[in-house]
């Protein structure tokens, strides 16, 4: 898994210095430091509101909104599992029951220091072999409990 | 390596996720051991995706299907000759004689599975670029009307006339203009946008570059979700090569009119496929839904005239403009006219890509097709056109894939996408799902959506757990009535429609006698 560095001003200013000039830069921005760091930092507000002259509450705003920004260090691994309607008519509801009961793995929650977080997502575009999950950029067709607890490094 | 095996193993998405890397390499390292010399082309899929991953050779006889191949099938294969195709338990026949394949009318979906899909050779050698060069013969008028005639219609859901969108833009006088391509296919149920991009990736450039010829736009933007890192690749690496043979750039092959594209990542966030959303978002703000007028034709990208196509749409156009109008016209019914790639996905024993002209009955397609539920036991209900279409009960499904039909029983044929669900589903939990994912995706500017949604949820749960039955569903009714009307887009506009058939078809799931205390309502 991915070890990210941590969050340093400097090259997250370079990183937004290198984008700038797009237009509607905030979203490649945000995804390029999200990639570098695994997270966006609070303190690139400022940052980025100074590089695209905008308020940092119209930066902050951008990055509340979307579900894949985090503003926190990520957990070493993110399994993200498809729980929208192609995949609840293959059972991912029971799959999510099961991860809990025979793994102790809670779907969605961060608390705690686990290695690995199950999250909810809508949609992978796999929905004739489903249920799906994405982990890393790989996508997992046929996915069951077990698979879904492997892939977290199963404890137990 | 002149006589080299061709032998093809399809890199999209949905055959990853069955394992189609380790075949592949499993594939080369077999070869390589039996000192037989093959080249491995990573093709797009076919779209029969309950036979992913599907390995083609290449024979005098044509291409020979195998599948599903496994890794631990691939020792066995080369034993039996499939290299020569050779007889397997595996083995398919020639592909080009799949039923399933044979029944469909592939215009846009043509090349997809067949080609290697970053080979511009081949986009070529197989009819690529002939409605871009014909288009470029053409002036800007003469493509929006070849468009209009067709009577191709936007792909994403909305049904809207293509030509007339483009006529707008064509029209509008601006010093900027821009093409963006709506590739935020966040729909449960549907992946034709995603197996285009990874499989025919050229065929979308060039759709887009003959919008921009016709109504003079010179920037591009493909928004792609998140969620398609394998189609993210496949139209970087894309747009990079058909930058360099001068298809995008300063002069669009030799024209002398530039166009140039840029693909952007959403983060995750189902509204930016209502699409101005996705405008704001490609603005880099907050996806919060602009209200019409001022339309994105006249008003889109930075205030600049703006068509905003589904993948779909744009893929249909390069066709229409090699075959003419009245070519695409002949296909379907109505006033659906062409092909409409189906996607057939959930409880399916057979699911995959479907195109076909309109017209179809979803009973030809789920049980011809589809071969019924994976699970073997009957059909209880079918979702079309994503979250917000309706739940079909096993009794309409005579209803045939067209606009209006779909119209006329309260339904949506939205982005083509049929989910089906066996009777194990409970049709009250559904109903509360589509509140649920409202409440969580709603961009929050209008009431109906973002405080609709979360009394839906509560309303449901107070249902299911049999609290003033009666009042509580003359309320939801009402608040379903509410949201109809009074929503900003389809967001809230259209979550109704799954609840209300949920509630209509299946009421007998709202009446059960309450079996567990009241689930927790929506955060």
């Amino acid at each position: 898994m991915a070890a990210y560095p941590a969050w340093d001003d400097d090259s997250a200013r370079l990183i937004i210095a290198g984008l700038s000039h797009l237009e509607g830069a905030a979203l490649p921005i945000l995804h390029a430091l999200q990639d570098e760091f695994g997270y966006v930092d609070p303190k690139a507000v400022p940052l980025i509101a100074d590089a695209l002259n905008l308020s940092r509450a119209d930066v902050h705003g951008t990055i509340s909104f979307y579900h894949d920004f985090r503003t926190a260090p990520p957990p070493r691994r993110i399994v993200k599992l498809c729980r929208a309607e192609a995949c609840q008519a293959l059972g991912c509801e029971t799959l999510v029951q099961d991860l809990a009961r025979e793994h102790g793995i809670v779907v969605d929650n961060h608390a705690g220091s686990q290695d690995a977080v199950v999250e909810t997502v809508y949609c992978l575009g796999n929905c004739a072999l489903g249920p799906s999950a994405l982990v890393e950029g790989e996508l997992i067709g046929r996915a069951d409990a077990d698979s879904i607890a492997a892939l977290c490094g199963a404890r137990q | 390596m002149s006589e080299a095996i061709r032998i093809y193993v399809p890199i999209d998405a949905a055959a990853l996720s069955v394992g189609a890397e380790g075949v592949a390499q499993t594939i080369a390292k077999e070869a390589q051991a039996h000192g037989v010399a093959v080249e491995i082309v990573r093709n797009g899929s076919r779209g029969m995706l309950w036979l992913e991953p599907m390995v083609e050779v290449e024979t005098a006889r044509g291409r020979i299907a195998y599948g599903p191949v496994a890794a631990k099938d691939v020792a066995g294969l080369f034993e039996a000759g499939f290299q020569s195709g050779g007889v397997h338990a595996l083995c398919l026949g020639p592909v080009d004689e799949l039923d399933w394949l044979k029944r469909q009318q592939r215009l846009t979906f043509a090349r997809a599975g067949v080609t290697d899909p970053l080979s511009l050779a081949d986009y070529r050698a197989h009819d690529g670029l002939k409605g871009l060069e014909k288009a470029l013969s053409l002036t800007g008028a003469e493509i929006v009307e070849e468009v209009k005639q067709s009577g191709l219609r936007g792909r994403g859901g909305a049904g809207f006339p293509t030509g007339i969108k483009w006529k707008t833009v064509h029209d509008a006088k601006a010093t900027q203009k821009y093409i963006v391509c709506n590739a935020d296919e966040g729909d449960s149920g549907t992946f034709a946008d995603r197996m285009l991009m990874e499989g025919d990736p050229f065929l979308l450039i060039e759709g887009m570059t003959i919008a921009a010829i016709a109504v003079g736009a010179t920037k591009g933007y493909i928004y792609l979700r998140s969620e398609y890192p394998h189609a993210h690749k496949a139209l970087q690496r894309a747009i990079l090569k058909a930058r360099n043979a001068g298809l995008l750039g300063p002069s669009v092959l030799g024209s002398g009119k530039t166009f140039e594209l840029e693909v952007r990542l959403g983060a995750g966030a189902y509204i930016c496929g209502e699409e101005t959303s996705l405008l704001e978002s490609l603005e880099g703000k907050r996806a919060i839904v602009r209200a019409k007028p001022p339309i994105p034709a006249l008003q889109g990208l930075f205030g600049k005239p703006t068509i905003v196509n589904n993948v779909l749409s744009f893929a249909a156009v390069p066709w229409i403009l090699t075959h003419g109008a009245k070519a695409y016209a002949d296909y379907g019914m109505g006033r659906s006219r062409g092909t409409l790639p189906v996607q057939l996905g959930g409880n399916v024993r057979r699911g995959g890509l479907i195109e076909l002209a309109f017209g179809i009955s979803l009973r030809e397609i789920i049980e011809d097709m589809g071969g019924g539920t994976l699970s073997g036991r009957p059909i209880r209900a079918v979702q079309v056109g994503g979250p917000l279409g309706a739940y079909l009960t096993a009794k309409q499904l005579e209803t045939p894939m067209d606009y209006e039909a779909l119209a006329g029983i309260k339904a949506m044929l939205g982005h083509g996408g049929i989910v089906v669900f066996d009777d194990s589903v409970d049709m009250a939990r559904q109903a509360r799902f589509a509140f649920e994912f409202c409440a969580k995706e709603s961009c929050g500017k209008c009431t109906p959506c973002r405080i609709g949604a979360t009394r839906g949820v509560e309303l449901v749960d107070r249902i299911i757990a049999g609290q003033e039955r009666p009042k509580n569903l003359a309320v939801l009714r009402d608040l379903n009535r509410l949201m109809t009307d009074a929503s900003l887009c389809a967001m809230g506009g259209l979550t109704p429609m799954p609840v209300m058939s949920a509630l209509n078809h299946f009421f007998e799931d709202f009446d059960r006698p309450p079996a567990q205390p009241l689930p927790l309502a929506a955060e």
